[in-house]
């Protein structure tokens, strides 16, 4: 079954795309916006820009350590620098550069990661942004983002041109359905709920919030009502939806396509450890790297299915009912 | 008092100079730490960028975005570059004792933002001249046309992005930076031919398209002389490779490189203090 199909929801074309799209746009408004490539804008789907504007346009190479000062550098000039390349390389590479040139400096530069998770699949671990959200995490003066389908990555991409400071975005190869339209609406720290319910709470980001629609519709054929939180910022995170969805539901389930270290399911349990304590099981990267294959074998293997949700509702469903 | 001094006087250079290094010597024994010796071997350096004419600012207005840009890639020199700052101009010399205090924007290492003047945080080593680039793209970008000077360690190049750098900065055909790399020939653990094969270091940077040159990096003249050429707009990136003493102008750090890291206590402050006032 096709993901979001069980939720009955849209197909869209791979996130990447959409992405390639978003950040036209926001170039097109605003000519402060210069989009930095680590020579990888064909697959991160940059390079629309270059076409576009193509003097706003840098391919610095393979050399992210280069690529994230150069931007902060651009950055101190006024420009608004859009730093796009794979997760893996750039966080994994530049994480000082990223530190000190932008987190420290607390400068106004975007970096996007993309490729985020297990889904680019059979180019396999090297090349997967796993630890993605943990790294961002160490970098205090960040707001993290991980849209979720077409229109949260337009949201995304438009809303980090516009907030001040330093914004990371994920992004991702594979397609993500539609979850939001026209008239939904996004804030920065404010986290979407997409399906009402009492009985348990799914929080996911990212591709998981799609499956965690297509659970919660399984569970309903089971006369389970789940409520599903879409945490499209990781950080600043919103700590009110999370300490009422554990008043009112009384068991959480989080799911993430991340190492469960780390992520976002850990620093969910954080708030709800200081609020109101309840039951959670957590949907993720167990401290293992995957393989090279295809994407659904993947998420089948490594327990990140909407199966795999259902299984976490039933037994946290279980202790909760004690 | 605004930016722009353009002081030709040659010993009016060296006061400053040796003014600096004071202020250097009373911050970092006061603070207890810091790095006194690798930001002494900069001293001249920095005078004549800042006092020489050939950074351009307005102390008043920092983020003027005219202004030429001096990153000190090497931030471990951050007294050297908080000295410089107050006595251009940019904030009140009172606040060099604030050095590493708690709540104080008086960084151990330079932080953006904190204190007026600095450009960069630095401190981990490397960044400088990436940063650089990504001032003149922007210069560029905005049809300005300032110079950007960027201040190296010699042990920072052992840095892969200060390579990084050296390509790009070439590639983009930039020639209005200029790299000084401040070559007194220590870097932490001891002499840098015993714990890194730096050399050949005029061929590598030549090797990555530069423009490079030697310079005396104590004497003032020499500097003029060899920045005024850097300077020239040629199509590439310039580099000059200025041949520096670490800890110069005081004796005994001069002759003992575990004084890297390490401030001097009050006694050999005041040996320093004695020995800086006769030069």
């Amino acid at each position: 079954m096709q993901l979001g199909e069980k939720a009955g929801l849209k197909p869209s074309k791979p996130l990447r795309d959409i992405f390639g799209e978003a950040i036209l746009e926001v170039c097109k408004e605003n000519s402060k916006i210069v989009v930095l490539d680590g020579d990888l804008g064909n697959s991160t789907k940059a390079e629309s820009v270059r076409k576009a504007f193509p003097e706003r346009f840098f391919n610095i190479g393979i050399a992210e350590s280069n690529l994230t000062c150069i931007g902060a550098g651009l950055a101190a000039c006024g420009f608004i620098p859009f730093i796009v390349s794979f997760s893996s390389f750039l966080l994994c590479n530049a994480y000082d550069q990223l530190r000190l040139a932008i987190a420290l400096s607390n400068i106004n530069a975007k970096v996007v990661g993309s490729h985020g998770g297990i889904t680019l699949g059979k180019d396999g671990p090297t090349q997967m942004g796993i630890e993605d959200l943990s790294l961002m995490g160490g970098l205090p003066t960040f707001v993290i983002l991980v849209p979720s389908d077409p229109v949260s990555m337009h949201w995304a991409v438009k809303v980090a041109a516009e907030h001040s400071g330093p914004v990371f975005l994920r992004s991702s190869r594979v397609a993500m359905p539609y979850i939001y339209n026209k008239l939904s609406s996004f804030e920065i720290g404010k986290a979407n709920t997409v399906r009402k319910g009492n009985d348990l709470t799914i929080i996911g980001c990212g591709l998981m919030v799609a499956m965690a629609l297509d659970a919660a519709a399984e569970l309903a054929d089971d006369g389970i009502a789940a409520r599903v939180i879409d945490m499209h910022t990781i950080r600043p995170m919103d700590r009110d939806i999370i300490a009422k969805a554990a008043e009112e539901t009384g068991a959480i389930v989080t799911c993430e396509e991340h190492l469960l270290h780390g992520g976002m399911g850990s620093n969910i349990s954080r708030v709800v450890a200081e609020t109101i304590p309840v039951p959670m099981r957590f949907v993720g990267l167990a401290d293992v790297y995957v393989e090279s294959a295809a994407p659904e074998d993947l998420l089948a293997k490594y327990h990140m299915t909407a199966a795999d949700i259902v299984s976490a509702a039933r037994e946290v469903l279980k202790v909760k009912g004690g | 008092m605004a930016g722009n001094p353009n002081i030709r006087e040659l010993k009016k250079l060296k006061e400053i100079a040796r003014d600096l290094r004071i202020d250097i010597l009373d911050m970092t024994t006061h603070a207890g730490s810091g790095h006194p010796s690798s930001s002494w071997s900069a001293v001249e350096i920095v005078t004549v960028l800042y006092f020489g004419g050939y950074l351009r600012y307005k102390t008043e207005q920092p983020l003027w975005p005219e202004r030429d840009r001096f990153i000190m890639s090497k931030g471990h020199a951050a007294p050297l570059l908080y000295a410089v700052l107050a006595r251009a101009g940019y904030f009140n010399r009172s606040e060099l004792m604030r050095l590493r205090q708690i709540d104080s924007p008086v960084q151990g290492h330079p932080v953006q933002g904190l204190m007026p003047g600095v450009e960069a945080t630095t401190g981990s080593l490397g960044q400088g001249l990436s940063l650089g680039i990504g001032h003149v793209l922007g210069a560029r970008l905005n049809n300005l046309h300032y110079h950007v000077y960027v201040l190296l360690g010699d042990g920072e190049c052992e840095e892969g992005q200060i390579w990084e750098a050296a390509m790009a900065a070439s590639h983009f055909k930039i020639d209005t930076l200029t790299a000084i790399l401040d070559y007194n020939k220590y870097q932490e653990t001891g002499p840098i031919c015993r714990e890194m094969a730096l050399e050949p270091l005029v061929e590598k940077w030549k090797s990555f398209g530069w423009y490079v040159l030697e310079a005396d990096g104590h004497d003032i003249t020499d500097l003029r002389e060899k920045i005024n050429i850097a300077r020239a707009p040629r199509g590439r990136p310039s580099m000059i490779i200025a041949h520096t003493v670490k800890g110069k102008g005081v004796s005994f750090v001069e002759s003992d490189y575990s004084f890297h890291g390490r401030a001097l206590n009050q006694e050999q402050a005041e040996r320093a203090r004695k020995e800086l006032l006769c030069s």
